[in-house]
């Protein structure tokens, strides 16, 4: 018997699901574990092919240099430092998710805590834009940031990204529960919209906030085509844009090792993000998006 | 809809709302009405003057063989990607809604990729499988498979559905595993007490139950597949060789940036455009048919 032995009664083929997602996980780690290998290694060592598969004494050098130095194709350096591109790639993260939360909060808390004339216009104006992403008007929508000399520069990289149909839809949906009798308390009490707002309606949205930042920090983080438009200036260059800049898809030679230290670094801060932030996440994930 | 408390105010609601309807003016409408006007425009080839030609630019860009290889080949790999980043992702979730030890572990694990920027799957990837040095094309070779994504069409649009897909099977994962655990456990007991082996407990039950799941899927995925997957492209194969891996969306920033036509980039968006909106409709018909469930 199962109980006599102390142990717990398994089903037949219990063991099954197990090792399905064992295998699952090796193909989400085995990229990882390879770029990390790969960046503790000489050029020489990873040429050798089969490259060996568990990690060489090169680390703090590789490391080191793409921190403090930079990659390129064939030992020119093409890049900014990754330190330099790491801080571009978070100023613009954060400004981003940050900026989208205040003004989405902002718009939400109008449509809904006011009697606006045109309200769901302006609703509606903000929903579609859902359905204007950059990459549909990208000349146009580059041009107008050309005409406001905002190339080159971290508010032209982030502001035109600023608005959110999503957001600012996740709080009006939000801000629709809040019962009527918190708000007739509120007004009995004195409290006007501004006042309401931080004591009542703000630390009720945590939850909400939380969710958002992170699918929003990972979105501003991940850019690729903005940011390869806007900047021009290597300095401003995000560590996404960086990597893709040190691989030679032309035939010449790729120091693999560098670019697989980049890629790590441009993957950690939002992997951190997302498995610290994980319960917030998932459920704001999966709520909303439903 | 309508809230019956709401504030009076006259003037603190529009500042409220002003950011964003200033910049959704400034960098949504305006440019997207541009864009529009420019699909009517044709410059002449020394960029000198331009005059209005109605609806030309979109004449030459649909009649063009070369336009259509590339809507036909966006639709190949849209559908590719989509099937590479769902069928995986619904095994895992099935499995990992067996499992009751380490459930928590295994789901941070297989999150992760969600984090990660398609152009940085895009270099891992394009690692794994370089020619000669690659880990995974090294065995390839040994088993006789001649892999070079950078002469043969097939193998990078290969490697460029694997990258596109690996990072999508995260997000996929987690709305399988939420749409199966919502499915009631009575519902499975009952079909067991009648006798249903695993097998038809999956077709009658499970799989119908995760329709809409699937269905709200595919429309997300077909829109990364068509818009978000640029960084791979442009990271890994800038669309070749030839053009055997240039997507509508590549071609676009191409025609646009590299090539310089105006016009007819800006009548290849207004026909993406059209996508989106298309797009955007069904998903709302979706949403709107579960909120009167």
């Amino acid at each position: 018997m199962a109980a006599s032995t102390g142990d717990t009664y398994r089903p037949k083929g219990y063991w099954v699901p197990h090792v399905v997602i064992a295998v699952g996980i090796l193909i989400t780690a085995f990229p990882l574990w390879v770029a990390f290998v790969a960046s503790t290694l000489t050029l020489g060592q990873i040429s050798q092919a089969p490259m060996q598969l568990w990690p060489g004494d090169q680390f703090w050098v590789v490391w080191k240099d793409v921190l403090e130095v930079g990659g390129g194709g064939g030992g020119r350096i093409i890049t900014a430092p990754v330190s330099t591109m790491m801080w571009n790639s978070f100023v613009m993260a954060m400004v981003i998710a940050v900026g989208k939360i205040v003004i989405s909060l902002m718009s939400a808390y109008a449509i809904v805590f006011f009697r606006v004339p045109f309200r769901t216009f302006f609703f509606w104006m903000i929903f579609v834009t859902l359905m204007l992403p950059v990459e549909v008007r990208i000349i146009p929508t580059l041009q107008v940031v050309s005409d406001l000399g905002m190339l080159n520069s971290f508010a032209g990289l982030t502001v035109p990204l600023i608005a959110s149909a999503t957001a600012t839809f996740m709080f009006r949906q939000f801000f629709m529960t809040i019962p009527d009798e918190l708000v007739e308390a509120a007004k009995i009490d004195g409290a006007g919209p501004v006042r309401f707002f931080f004591d009542i309606v703000l630390p009720l949205s945590r939850t909400t906030i939380a969710a958002l930042f992170v699918i929003l920090f990972i979105y501003g983080w991940n850019q690729y085509l903005w940011p390869l438009l806007v900047t021009t200036n290597q300095n401003l260059d995000t560590v996404v844009i960086g990597l893709a800049k040190q691989i030679d898809t032309a035939g010449g030679v790729t120091e693999w090792n560098k670019v697989m230290a980049t890629a790590l670094l441009a993957l950690l801060p939002p992997m951190l993000v997302v498995i610290l932030m994980q319960r917030w996440f998932v459920k704001g994930l999966v709520e909303t998006e439903k | 809809m309508e809230r019956k408390v709401v504030y009076p105010h006259l003037v603190l609601p529009y500042l409220l709302l002003a950011p964003q309807l200033i910049i959704i003016a400034i960098f949504f409408y305006l440019p997207a009405g541009q864009a529009v006007w420019m699909s009517t425009l044709l410059q002449d080839p020394l960029g000198l003057s331009v005059r209005f030609v109605g609806l030309e630019n979109f004449e030459i860009v649909l009649s063009d063989p070369a336009y259509r290889e590339t809507i036909a080949r966006t639709f190949l790999f849209s559908i590719l990607v989509v099937v590479v980043a769902l069928v995986p992702a619904l095994f895992l979730a099935i499995m990992a809604d067996r499992v009751v030890r380490g459930a928590s572990i295994y789901k941070t694990i297989l999150i992760i990729p969600y984090a990660i920027a398609p152009a940085v799957a895009g270099a891992l990837f394009l690692f794994l499988f370089a020619p000669s040095i690659g880990v995974i094309s090294w065995p390839l070779r040994f088993v006789g498979v001649d892999w070079n994504p950078r002469i043969d069409g097939l193998d990078a649009m290969i490697l460029v559905v694997l990258s596109s897909a690996w990072k999508q099977i995260a997000y996929n994962f987690l709305f399988f595993l939420a749409g199966l655990q919502s499915i009631p456990k009575s519902l499975i007991e009952a079909a067991k007490i009648d006798g249903a082996n695993a097998k038809r407990q999956f077709w009658t039950i499970v799989l119908p139950l995760l329709a809409p799941t699937t269905f709200f899927l595919i429309v997300v995925n077909v829109t990364y597949a068509f818009f978000e997957t640029f960084g791979v492209i442009h990271s890994m194969t800038q669309g070749g060789p030839g053009k055997s891996t240039e997507i509508m969306i590549y071609k676009v920033w191409y025609d646009g940036f590299i090539a310089q036509d105006i016009g007819r980039s800006a009548a290849q968006s207004v026909i993406l455009m059209v996508i989106v909106v298309a797009l955007t409709v069904v998903q709302f018909r979706y949403i709107d048919r579960k909120v009167h469930y």
